[in-house]
């Protein structure tokens, strides 16, 4: 039995009932399936075991506020993070796998950054883990190129009129990350309580990150 | 090819609707579905792009109307088909009814996991000049491949501005086929809102593409 959390998961979360004869039929296409490739001895259940848990408990957006809030208190890293993102995120080691194709953007007073991939859900994984329904979802991809600012409304984000927005639509294998603005009053704040202030949207550019009044 | 997936810059799809506490996988056969892909595509199964390749060629009504893991199972399914990995009698029956075939790099096992949770590597080099260089005006081929392609619609004859360079890369539209690698060098061109959509686009709006080379021309 390499599902061992189906029936722990099922009828968990209230949604599933809307339409829950389709997804058990997908459950038992997908169970047949990897039957077929288990017998086949093409994978080994465990691997794929390992994969969940991994973008279950390990990859997430803590891997990128980690790097937001290392760039807000240590104007070095955050100017090599904006040089080189691949290469300044791989000097903090732990952090995350992250490969060769990273680019940080800067928020400023400004300037608004947003991230996209039209053509399907590109998205950086390493530093945000995998994206939520709404980044892959049409509405997102269509419209984020063409209204930004529409599309942030539907997030309760608005910009005033003048700040330029900046789309990066990811079509390439590379990856961007926001940085966001420090918010006003964290003065003298450890790293670690910034990064509780960096919300996943934040580093999309669909939201911003938390009022320091939120956490303290 | 001018599918359905190109969605930047199309209207009606209505509000997008952000959810609070959203689990990762919200069925647990999505997490299958999407680790089965991944350990495929690391035994040399398929490639990235051809694996994108296989959810774009989805009938539109199927594309749209399937949930996002949906289209990497019937993606994921069809790769798997297309190759003779697994036969349309064994999806039928549920279980394999004769032996696996060889695999390029072997069976995905526990010790390959780190491997397919590293970000892959798509910088190649090659012995040619970039053809353009950070400041350019270029325009963007009015193009049409049937295969796959990175460049999307809304920029097809569009002029803008070099503003990156990302050395040269595994071109997507090759590899789709048959894992040509074919390096191209790639940039991050960036436009004016109206530009793209016209006169009565908000002027505070830029937009950007990553496009290889083969995608533009110079304006």
């Amino acid at each position: 039995m390499t599902h061992k959390d189906d029936d722990h998961h099922h009828g968990d979360h209230e949604h599933h009932h809307d339409h829950g004869s389709e997804l058990s039929e997908m459950q038992l296409r997908v169970r047949a399936l990897e039957t077929i490739l288990t017998e086949k001895g093409y994978v080994e259940p465990a691997a794929l075991d390992a994969i969940i848990e991994a973008y279950e408990t390990k990859i997430g957006p803590h891997n990128g506020a980690r790097v937001v809030a290392k760039a807000w208190t240590d104007p070095k890293f955050k100017q090599a993070l904006l040089a080189d993102a691949s290469k300044a995120v791989a000097t903090l080691g732990h952090v995350s796998r992250v490969g060769d194709h990273l680019v940080a953007v800067e928020n400023t007073p400004t300037q608004h950054n947003m991230v996209v991939c039209t053509l399907c859900s590109c998205y950086p994984w390493e530093m945000l883990g995998l994206p939520p329904v709404w980044y892959k979802s049409a509405p997102y991809r269509s419209r984020t190129v063409k209204d930004p600012r529409g599309v942030l409304k539907d997030f309760g984000v608005t910009l005033p009129k003048d700040t330029q927005i900046r789309v990066w639509d990811s079509t390439a294998e590379t990856r961007f990350l926001v940085l966001p603005m420090r918010p006003a009053g964290t003065e003298g704040w450890s790293e670690d309580k910034l990064a509780e202030l960096v919300t996943r949207d934040s580093m999309i550019g669909t939201g911003m990150p938390k009022n320091p009044s939120e956490i303290a | 090819m001018d599918g359905v997936h190109d969605m930047g810059g199309m209207d009606g799809f209505g509000k997008v609707e952000p959810a609070a506490n959203e689990p990762v996988f919200h069925e647990p056969w999505e997490g299958r579905v999407l680790a089965m892909n991944r350990t495929m595509g690391a035994t040399g199964a398929w490639n990235i792009d051809m694996s994108r390749h296989s959810r774009e060629v989805l009938p539109p009504h199927i594309y749209l109307a399937a949930t996002y893991y949906q289209k990497w199972f019937l993606g994921l399914r069809q790769m798997l088909l297309d190759r003779g990995l697994i036969d349309a009698d064994e999806v039928a029956s549920g279980h394999a009814l004769r032996p696996g075939k060889p695999l390029k790099r072997g069976p995905f096992t526990l010790k390959d996991v780190a491997r397919v949770l590293t970000r892959g590597k798509f910088g190649r080099p090659t012995n040619t000049e970039a053809k353009f260089k950070i400041g350019d005006r270029v325009r963007c081929k009015n193009i049409h491949p049937l295969g796959h392609t990175r460049l999307p619609r809304y920029v097809r004859g569009h002029v803008g501005v070099v503003e990156l360079n990302h050395g040269t890369q595994v071109f997507p539209d090759s590899a789709a086929i048959d894992g040509t690698e074919n390096p191209q060098w790639l940039y991050t061109v960036v436009f004016e809102s109206r530009q793209l959509w016209g006169a009565d686009a908000d002027p505070t709006i830029k937009i950007s593409v990553d496009a290889f080379e083969p995608y533009l021309e110079p304006a």
